[in-house]
């Protein structure tokens, strides 16, 4: 009896020490958000101070923020969207077919391509970045509209590698009694097996949309710059600019590329922490 | 699998036919994407170039340039210490704060969406946030986050912590929901006392997510960049041996640096690529080697 009640007092406190340290943990997600209310010279003498009277600008340096370093955010976010639907849209199509295809043909180009795919996990962005922008330009994929083609080059490794671990697990009964049933390989893959994938398909989603929704290196690499700037471009271009730039109106383009993601977890949480784990598994 | 003659016949040869819809565009993306740029990125690493088409072959001397850099040994003893502080602080944390989310607390859902957080927001954005708050703290003491190599590196790891505990809180909190409630059962009953069910029970039983995390976390740190990048951008810098050295700078973003001076350096940024290739895969494989010994003993 009394260890129960220990217990009990033991897990209260635990609850108020993790809440206190819940909102620890928030601070620098405040910090943002309360700098991008006020004007540019109070950011700059008093970071952690609340907006007070004098400092405050209300929607200002969001106003701002849409068109300032000479490029709107909103052509930058536009490219971001579309970039990362269209990457991870075609990541989980054509690499969940190709693991298919690996886990059911047992062929020369099968295993070569499945050993390459394996190998290029190990190969660091940095290793092919200098050559990949070359190859890019050649071949015109410096632009958002065929810069997916790069992402699904380079990212193929790893999802191809995740959809086969799950593809190899699903019974093969089913896929012969749809072809007895007069199923053609199109027909079996869509109408059978892309909806047994289903799960792995938004794991695999998940990890694909967090990469390429943030990534900064090869989008900075490989798009034409002059024209085409994805929000962590923008971002790191404002930074570059340290000192003349409009701090306040910095924090609002930071407070506006954050909203999408932090509402999109507030959706999909559950999904999101059970395709981390289940990515995890893999390794 | 052992495929019966049926499944040959009824799926695998039917597939067969559609490779070029299968696996053809994949594999054309692939080749674009990585295994031309992969090769050429060895081919050019043994040359003098600006781009490919004007390539001059100079043998291993990039190599030794890269070697000689004493920017690149910064870099490199930079990254190691990264690496192993981040590997301890991020894992420790981490499963700290998974095991205890994991006892019965009231809003533990709540505290694993927060912890969480952090890893949705990219590594550029985080490094301005965070430079904003390391150098409004400084500020009070009259000076800033790259007035000092000691700042930036100890920035870096804040930020990275806070970034990554979240996300390998949850691969423990997994782990930690795996171990089945008999076998704690029965070391209660047995009479352990809480320390003794941690390290001889939980533990031993949660090592698949430890090998998990470290490797994460081992392989992010290697390969860490845009932190860095957005953070200090491997300022301070100092002149040594004649050459300028970054201090807070890590292997991935002294490649880039390298590439940048002038086009006489291209050669031997790929050459320092190519060597932090070879680093980083003999990393990646010897970690899931010594996983897999484990795996056969158990």
């Amino acid at each position: 009896m009394k260890k129960s009640t220990q217990y009990s007092n033991l897990s209260k406190v635990m609850t108020v020490l993790f809440a206190l340290l819940s909102i620890a943990w928030l601070i620098p997600i405040f910090e943002v958000v309360i700098n991008s209310f006020k004007a540019n010279s109070f950011v700059n003498l008093e970071p952690f101070a609340l907006p007070t009277a004098e400092s405050f600008v209300g929607w200002a340096n969001y106003i701002k923020g849409m068109t300032f370093g000479n490029y709107p955010f909103f052509r930058a976010a536009f490219y971001s969207f579309f970039i990362t639907i269209v990457s991870v849209a075609l990541i989980l199509l054509l690499c969940s077919m190709s693991a298919w295809y690996i886990a059911r043909v047992n062929s020369t180009i099968s295993r070569v391509f499945y050993y390459l795919c394996l190998f290029s996990m190990i190969v660091p962005f940095q290793m092919v970045m200098f050559t990949l922008t070359f190859t890019a330009d050649q071949l015109d994929l410096n632009t958002p509209f065929t810069i997916p083609v790069v992402y699904l080059g380079f990212g193929a490794g790893l999802a191809i590698f995740m959809f086969l671990g799950f593809v190899k697990g699903l019974p093969l009964e089913i896929e012969e009694a749809a072809a007895i049933d007069g199923c053609g390989p199109l027909r079996t893959y869509f109408n059978v097996v892309l909806p047994m994938l289903k799960p792995t398909l938004i794991s695999v989603g998940i990890l694909e949309l967090m990469w390429v929704w943030n990534d900064y290196l090869l989008p900075y690499l490989v798009l034409d710059r002059t024209k085409y700037m994805t929000i962590p471009i923008l971002v790191q271009y404002l930074k570059g600019s340290y000192g003349t730039v409009d701090l306040g109106a910095t924090m609002a383009v930071i407070m506006m590329s954050i909203i999408p993601i932090i509402v999109a977890y507030m959706f999909c949480q559950k999904h999101i922490i059970k395709g981390v784990a289940a990515g995890a598994v893999k390794g | 699998m052992a495929k019966s003659k049926r499944s040959v016949n009824l799926v695998q040869r039917p597939i067969r036919r559609f490779a070029p819809i299968f696996i053809l565009p994949t594999f054309l993306a692939f080749v674009i994407g990585f295994v031309w740029p992969f090769l050429q990125g060895i081919y050019l690493s043994f040359c003098s170039f600006n781009t490919p088409k004007d390539a001059k072959w100079v043998g291993f001397s990039n190599y030794v340039k890269a070697f000689q850099d004493p920017g690149f040994a910064n870099a490199f003893w930079n990254t190691a210490a990264f690496a192993v502080v981040s590997i301890i602080l991020i894992n420790v944390v981490a499963f700290f704060i998974a095991f205890a989310l994991t006892q019965k607390m009231r809003g533990a859902n709540l505290f694993r969406t927060v912890f969480f957080m952090p890893n949705l927001i990219g590594g550029v954005v985080l490094g301005y946030i965070w430079s904003m708050i390391f150098d409004g703290i400084l500020k009070n003491y009259g000076t800033y986050l790259t007035a000092n190599g000691t700042y930036g590196f100890w920035g870096l790891v804040i930020l990275v912590a806070w970034q990554q505990i979240g996300y390998m809180m949850i691969i423990y909190i997994a782990g930690l929901q795996a171990i089945s409630e008999d076998m704690l059962e029965a070391a209660r009953m047995d009479g352990a006392t809480g320390r003794q069910t941690l390290f001889q029970v939980i533990i031993p039983n949660v090592m698949p997510s430890i090998t998990t995390c470290t490797f994460l976390t081992l392989t992010n740190s290697f390969k860490m960049f845009d932190q860095n990048l957005a953070l200090t951008g491997g300022l301070p810098s100092v002149i040594q041996d004649g050459a300028k050295v970054n201090i807070t700078e890590l292997l991935a973003l002294n490649i880039y640096s390298t590439y940048n001076i002038n086009k006489s350096w291209h050669g031997v940024a790929q050459a320092k690529a190519v060597i932090f290739f070879i680093l980083v895969a003999v990393l990646a494989i010897s970690q899931q080697a010594a996983t897999r010994r484990k795996e056969v003993q158990q």
